[in-house]
């Protein structure tokens, strides 16, 4: 190999004959210091994002299949900060933008340990730990969203019983409206609350028509719910245990048609010795849904 | 120093508006102080990655004045060095010392003068890998010294602070790096090299 000088001097390699050129130039102190200047690196290019990510000052998003079928799912180091339906990638970016107000980015797939326990949390499992970034929201609509993750997979609740059971029994409204901006769907199973007269109600989500179908999915009855709804009845006692329920709780589902006693109040029912339901708490919301 | 000034006041203000460009000013400095301390590069993104997701965390719990106060320079210099200590032990015991000396840096190169001849830009390639590869020989407390100093380009004074060291030893470990580096850069010149004894730091 020929030796040529170059930038910067130091350069060098044991085989080299003739060494007196290296042996002038390394013994210059700038050279050696220009050159451990030189070692300066660029920051790889994911580095920003992956920290922006983390602190949570940015998301990522992908696609995970639902009952409702595709969804896009957008996650930062905080846990998951929005779910929606996915078709047009550019609608949804767009959607994110205009509420949440952070950049988003779209990767390949969701990390396996959240896709597994969103997975598990749509298959019913509510022990299975999702963290949420619920921040930039009042206080009162990360109650009502907290209060909606209580309900079981495949039953229902008025919004009354979401309102009463958060302290704030007459903000039935302003329950429906904080379930509306609900950011992550599905998760925060705001479909599982319905109008106390049994009416599906709305959905964020794609509509009443979307909500019945992922209320099917998690195996409830719709045309039984609404025929109970329509008859009247509200609640649904066990002429057995005396316990009485809303009629989508697990309890009231196992009563056997001999022993059910439907009511169209709870007074009624406890009038005739039976006691509400510690499960639903049938209570809750009485009132307003009698 | 002056925009890192006007940095910190954005960041006692707003954290979360300004903390991005505290990424975009400093990502780069501290993936260089990890990958030169380090030697590897997959090592050297998750350090400073680290660093600055800790520096948000702290920053967080600051109150504005004590935000406003901080040199974020050495500030975040130092949380990359504890970072980078730790994970070089780490990396110490997955490895048996034998094999350090083949890890040299791969990917990225700097950009070449476009004169400059085939033959030159491969020679100027080897050297950079060369004084890496001689930078990762010293010990550990010399090569945080030389790295924050001359890599990173802190002054003596800000070395001292970031590494929590004495100027005096600042400068000591400086001159003795400096003078490693140049003999294990030539070593069959022990001789000469051993003469540079006046240089300065």
């Amino acid at each position: 190999m020929t030796r040529t000088r170059s930038q910067p001097k130091i350069a060098t390699a044991p085989d080299h004959a003739a060494m007196g050129p290296i042996t002038g130039s390394t013994n210059r102190p700038d050279d050696l210091i220009a050159a451990l200047a030189e070692l300066a690196s660029p920051a790889p290019e994911r580095l920003a994002r992956a920290v922006l990510t983390q602190v949570g000052l940015a998301d990522l998003w992908a696609e995970l299949p639902s009952p409702l079928g595709a969804i896009g799912v957008a996650w930062n180091g905080r846990g998951i900060s929005w779910i929606d339906r996915a078709g047009d990638p550019d609608l949804l970016a767009e959607r994110f933008e205009d509420r949440v107000g952070r950049p988003l980015h779209r990767v390949d797939r969701v990390p396996e340990r959240l896709a597994r326990a969103i997975e598990a949390r749509l298959a019913g499992n509510r022990r299975i730990r999702i963290p949420l970034d619920l921040r930039g929201h009042t206080e009162f609509e990360v109650a009502v969203w907290l209060k909606a993750l209580e309900i079981p997979r495949g039953e229902v609740r008025p919004y009354g019983w979401i309102a009463a059971e958060i302290g704030h029994p007459k903000a039935v409204r302003a329950v429906g409206t904080a379930l509306s901006h609900n950011p992550v769907p599905l998760v925060v199973p705001c479909h599982r609350v319905v109008r106390s007269d049994g009416s599906i109600g709305q959905y964020s989500l794609g509509g009443p028509e979307a909500k019945r179908t992922v209320l099917s999915a998690e195996g409830l009855d719709l045309v039984e719910m609404e025929s109970v709804a329509r008859s009247g009845f509200r609640y649904l006692g066990s002429a057995t245990t005396h316990v009485v329920c809303l009629p989508t709780c697990h309890h009231a589902r196992r009563i056997t048609d001999r022993h059910r006693r439907p009511f169209r109040s709870l007074n009624l029912a406890m009038r005739e010795g039976f006691r509400p339901c510690r499960s639903c708490r049938p209570g809750s919301g009485a009132a307003l849904a009698a | 120093m002056d925009t890192d000034l006007a940095l910190a006041a954005r960041l006692a203000t707003n954290l979360d508006t300004a903390f991005p460009a505290l990424v975009d000013a400093h990502a780069a400095r501290l993936y260089t102080i990890a990958v030169r301390y380090l030697g590897v590069p997959g090592d050297a993104e998750e350090v400073a990655q680290d660093a600055l997701v800790r520096a948000y965390a702290a920053l967080a719990g600051y109150d504005a004045a004590r935000i406003r106060e901080l040199n974020l320079r050495p500030w975040l210099a130092t949380i990359t060095i504890n970072l980078a200590r730790n994970r070089r032990r780490r990396i110490a015991d997955r490895t048996p010392p034998v094999r350090l000396d083949p890890l040299v840096e791969v990917g990225w190169e700097p950009s070449t003068p476009a004169r400059m001849s085939p033959p030159a830009v491969a020679e100027r390639h080897e050297g950079r890998r060369e004084l890496a590869r001689a930078l990762l020989g010293l010990p550990g407390p010399m090569r945080e010294a030389l790295v924050l100093r001359y890599v990173d380009g802190f002054s003596v004074s800000e070395t001292a602070s970031a590494l929590a060291r004495p100027e005096g030893t600042i400068k000591a470990q400086v001159h003795r790096g400096l003078a490693l580096l140049r003999r294990s850069l030539t070593p069959q010149l022990d001789v000469q090299a051993d003469s540079a004894g006046e240089m300065t730091a």
